[in-house]
């Protein structure tokens, strides 16, 4: 792809989206690394799993449709793949979680 | 309910067949909806519970609270991991909700719902499906979760599903 096929307005909306999708990617992560016990890291990545990686799509929507001259959506498919996959998983680890036998915390 | 013919998914699947083969022409769209009917109905033994929409136009309404219910909660969530609760302590901690939709399919979305909104996990549900679990990263106050499980989602989804 080549930079000066690209129109300013469009480079401009996806360089916003990409930074937004990044930082909020960035920030969940942050919360997995900060939050203080394990039920509350569940929630940090949750955020790049959804506002971060929807930002990431739109980028790559609108930059490929207009370098291809033509609507190009199948990123939509990516969304719709983690919505319905994501809950297995969030499930499972909190279930362990529940089910294992509580140790008394040290100290 | 052994009668109804699962159009809407045959569309679904040809639907995203076509997103796939990324073009739309005569042939992908023949080929997908040859691919989509033989699996819908192959399949249909090993699917026993049949979805029936029954106000499919709903899902829009929902579709739309669910999406600006993302956006809030990820500004929420991200203010908590940078510490800007304006020096307030957050309370993690489980909440029970009592449920009436039993729908399969009306708590697989729920579930997808719960979990694309940071801030709330889907801790358990009940074995007679009367209480579902859900862990709160910032609980202040129960009533208010219970609130907006009940009466954003699982009022339109009972409309949907049941």
């Amino acid at each position: 792809m080549t930079g000066d096929s690209l129109p300013a307005w469009a480079s401009i909306i996806a360089a916003v989206l990409l930074v937004v999708g990044g930082l909020c990617t960035a920030l969940g992560s942050l919360g997995l690394l900060r939050l203080p016990s394990f039920y509350a890291r569940m929630h940090g990545p949750s955020m790049g799993n959804t506002l971060g990686l929807g930002c990431v799509l739109l980028a790559s929507m609108l930059l490929a449709s207009v370098t291809s001259g033509k609507a190009v959506v199948h990123e939509v498919l990516i969304t719709v793949f983690v919505v319905t996959t994501s809950p297995i998983t969030a499930m499972l680890l909190m279930q362990a979680s529940v089910r294992r036998p509580k140790v008394p915390p040290a100290g | 309910m052994r009668d109804r013919k699962p159009w809407l998914l045959v569309v679904g699947l040809t639907l995203t067949w076509l997103l796939l083969a990324a073009q739309v022409s005569l042939t992908q769209l023949l080929l997908g909806m040859a691919v989509a009917l033989l699996m819908v109905f192959r399949f249909r033994p090993v699917r026993p519970v049949q979805p029936r929409l029954r106000r499919p136009a709903s899902a829009f309404r929902l579709l739309g609270r669910v999406t600006l219910d993302i956006l809030r909660s990820n500004y929420n969530v991200a203010r908590i991991v940078l510490g800007l609760t304006g020096g307030r302590e957050i309370r993690p901690g489980f909440v029970d909700i009592p449920l009436k939709l039993r729908d399969p399919h009306g708590l697989a979305t729920l579930s997808a719902i719960v979990t694309s909104t940071p801030g709330t996990v889907w801790a358990n549900l009940s074995e007679d499906g009367s209480t579902l679990t859900l862990h709160v990263l910032d609980l202040t106050e129960n009533q208010h979760w219970i609130d907006t499980i009940k009466q954003r989602y699982e009022s339109l989804l009972m409309e949907i599903f049941e």
